[in-house]
């Protein structure tokens, strides 16, 4: 048995998650019970094996990320996946995986928080969280995926950024995306993109820099690798005091992902040069603009959209061009107002930036809460 | 002639940075012969892992061999991965008493529990030494540090018997007094499968000793000495010796099917059904 085969699938958002990150190489998975994240490591419980590949439940969800560290060290692509309690405990080893440079994939389904909150219920409160979770200055990778497609596509894309960039990559979900049912397309594994890391050729020595993104050696190989969260230098050796070495270190490790924002960030965005009220979306509250959209047009409103599927790098540059026409921009989310100041600071005064908040409960901002927030932008400015 | 044993041989051209006196020193020496005594030129068919604290150092970035430094007692959870994944290198974990028996002491449990294929060298120095010498799981009850200045108030940790209970392959405990008796475990050892976890008791002049009116590492080696008692002799004996003494011996030594046995066992089953 192979991977899954070019064709259309009735899949939960979970299930598509597994699949495609099996469709990008992935061969490992760790990770420990959480709802509503438990169907990924289930899928992966029973599908991986059939690939020749090891799912394993560790004992918590430190263990559940440390596991799959070292097997991106040993060589293999792996993914762990939870929710916000255990993103929580995650966060600890997600700061060592951007030191020591080591992709893997993070899925956190977004349920209501903090702490245990809501179980079963959606929420979107873990957007700052999956930028600013670990401790010191780093860059974060993070995806928004607003259906099951993109629940496939996103963890395809998510492991090809990780290998890219050599560092871990968050695919944030939440409960309403990873567990409804919708028809996914796959398409010919020939025609897929699949990236994998870049290695190091026999005699290379420098795994930690002299390049932006410098090539990552297996473990066993015989390029004694010395891998530490302490700040090292390009030999990967300990440098605990020395203020260059530092400097350097988290600069480059952040100039990677920050000098190459127009590649990683992805968006779709509709009329953002001729609208009078904008929207800036997300992840499952973002299902509610194309409704929104039809219905204001009807009413002859002038509105554009910018659904964000990376959070992090934020896309600023789309975000400015939408502040020059709209003279509004909503930001509806499922959290109280975690994007909305970043959406100000990229708007930099150029429109009025509107909250439109709902927490609790599991329920969605319906188009018709959308469109009421549109009209009185259109009417009142 | 067999070739003379040299640590240089094995360790990176960096200097060391452990205190005088450590007990870092004979347990780095010791377990590098062990590996020359088995014939091993180089370190290539070893990955090592390690956590925080100063006996993570010791691999970290020392020996010249991969070696992977985790975040504080997470070693096990990465040396899970790297072990499952390239079941054909051999898996070392060193780590201090907080480290493994302290903050990572789910781990070594589970990684017990599970049989996982790696051997775990604890240095148990009885307290927290690189951050000062504060109070450790493994302290001696009444014990003065940083953090009890009137003298600590829990009972410590017997982490060799408790890797006996979780379901270890192979459990030894000697002190640095013992190198010969250290050598030997960690030629048997590293040549088992299954979980195998060797525990020496070291001294910390530092952070320790000076505190407890034991100030150099001559002085502290003499009170191990003194208050060493084999297995044998500590089964004759009620269950307070357990924690007033050190124990040093062999604790067990067992086949049990391992984790990476298991593990892809289960990969076969799994592809076999889907043939069916």
């Amino acid at each position: 048995m192979d991977t899954i085969k070019k064709d259309t699938y009735f899949w939960q958002g979970n299930e598509a998650c597994a699949e495609g990150a099996m469709i990008a190489g992935c061969r490992f998975f760790a990770g420990y019970p959480i709802t509503p994240a438990s169907e990924i490591a289930e899928h992966m419980a029973k599908r991986l094996p059939q690939v020749g590949g090891i799912a394993i439940q560790m004992e918590d969800e430190m263990a559940s990320v440390g596991a799959v560290i070292g097997a991106s060290w040993a060589g293999v692509k792996a993914m762990t996946a939870t929710s916000g309690p255990g993103f929580s405990l995650m966060q600890e080893f997600i700061g060592y995986a951007f030191m020591t440079e080591t992709p893997c994939v993070i899925v956190d389904v977004q349920r209501a928080g903090p702490s245990t909150g809501q179980a079963t219920k959606c929420g979107q409160g873990d957007v700052m969280q999956s930028r600013w979770g670990t401790h010191g200055d780093y860059s974060a990778i993070v995806l928004s995926p607003n259906s099951v497609q993109e629940m496939f596509t996103l963890t395809v894309r998510a492991f090809n950024l990780a290998e890219s960039y050599r560092t871990p990559v968050i695919l944030l979900a939440d409960e309403i995306t990873a567990h409804m049912r919708e028809q996914v397309t796959v398409p010919r594994i020939k025609s897929t993109k699949i990236i994998n890391r870049r290695k190091p050729k026999t005699g290379e020595r420098a795994f930690f820099g002299l390049e932006e993104i410098p090539p990552m050696p297996v473990v066993g190989e015989g390029f004694n690798v010395a891998v530490t969260g302490s700040t090292h230098d390009e030999y990967g050796i300990r440098s605990t005091a020395d203020p260059i070495v530092h400097r350097h270190l988290i600069g480059r490790l952040n100039n990677k992902i920050q000098n190459n924002v127009n590649k990683i960030a992805d968006f779709e965005s509709y009329n953002v040069d001729d609208c009078k009220v904008g929207v800036v979306s997300y992840g499952c509250t973002s299902r509610a603009i194309y409704e929104t959209v039809e219905k204001a047009e009807e009413n002859g409103i002038k509105i554009g959209y910018v659904r964000l599927k990376t959070l992090w790098p934020f896309p600023e540059r789309i975000i400015k061009r939408l502040a020059e026409t709209a003279e509004t921009i909503i930001v509806p989310e499922m959290n109280l107002k975690q994007m909305l100041y970043e959406v100000e600071r990229a708007a930099d005064g150029l429109a009025r930036t509107v909250p439109l908040n709902k927490i609790g409960g599991g329920e969605l901002i319906t188009p018709e809460e959308l469109l009421a927030t549109v009209e009185e932008m259109e009417r009142n400015g | 002639m067999a070739e003379t044993f040299s640590v240089r041989r094995y360790l990176r051209d960096l200097e060391l940075p452990f205190c005088q006196g450590c007990g870092i020193f004979t347990v780095m020496n010791t377990f590098l012969r062990a590996i020359h005594e088995l014939g091993h030129k180089d370190l290539s068919k070893i990955v090592f892992c390690s956590g925080i604290g100063c006996s993570s150092w010791i691999s970290s970035p020392y020996f010249k061999a991969d070696s992977i430094h985790t975040p504080h007692g997470r070693s096990l959870p990465v040396a899970t991965g790297i072990k499952l994944l390239r079941p054909e290198l051999n898996v070392v974990v060193f780590g201090g008493d907080g480290d493994i028996a302290g903050i990572g002491l789910s781990h070594f449990i589970h990684a017990a529990r599970r049989n996982l294929d790696v051997l775990v060298i604890m240095v148990n120095n009885m307290v927290y030494g690189m951050t000062g010498g504060q109070v450790a799981p493994t302290t001696p009850f009444d014990t003065k540090t940083t953090t009890t200045p009137y003298g600590s108030f829990e009972h410590p940790l017997d982490a060799a018997r408790l890797a006996v209970t979780a379901g270890a392959c192979y459990v030894a405990r000697w002190t640095t007094a013992y190198p010969n008796e250290l050598r030997e475990s960690v030629k048997k050892a590293i040549k088992m499968q299954g979980f195998r976890f060797i525990e020496v008791v070291s001294q910390c002049p530092t952070a320790f000793g000076r505190r407890i009116g034991l100030k150099s590492a001559k002085e502290m080696m003499k009170w191990f000495k003194e208050n060493t008692i084999s297995m044998e002799q500590a089964e004759k004996q009620n269950e307070e010796y357990w924690t007033e003494k050190i124990v040093v011996g062999e604790f067990i030594q067992r086949q049990r099917s391992t984790l990476v046995e298991n593990v892809y066992k289960v990969i076969k089953k799994a592809q076999k059904i889907e043939e069916d």
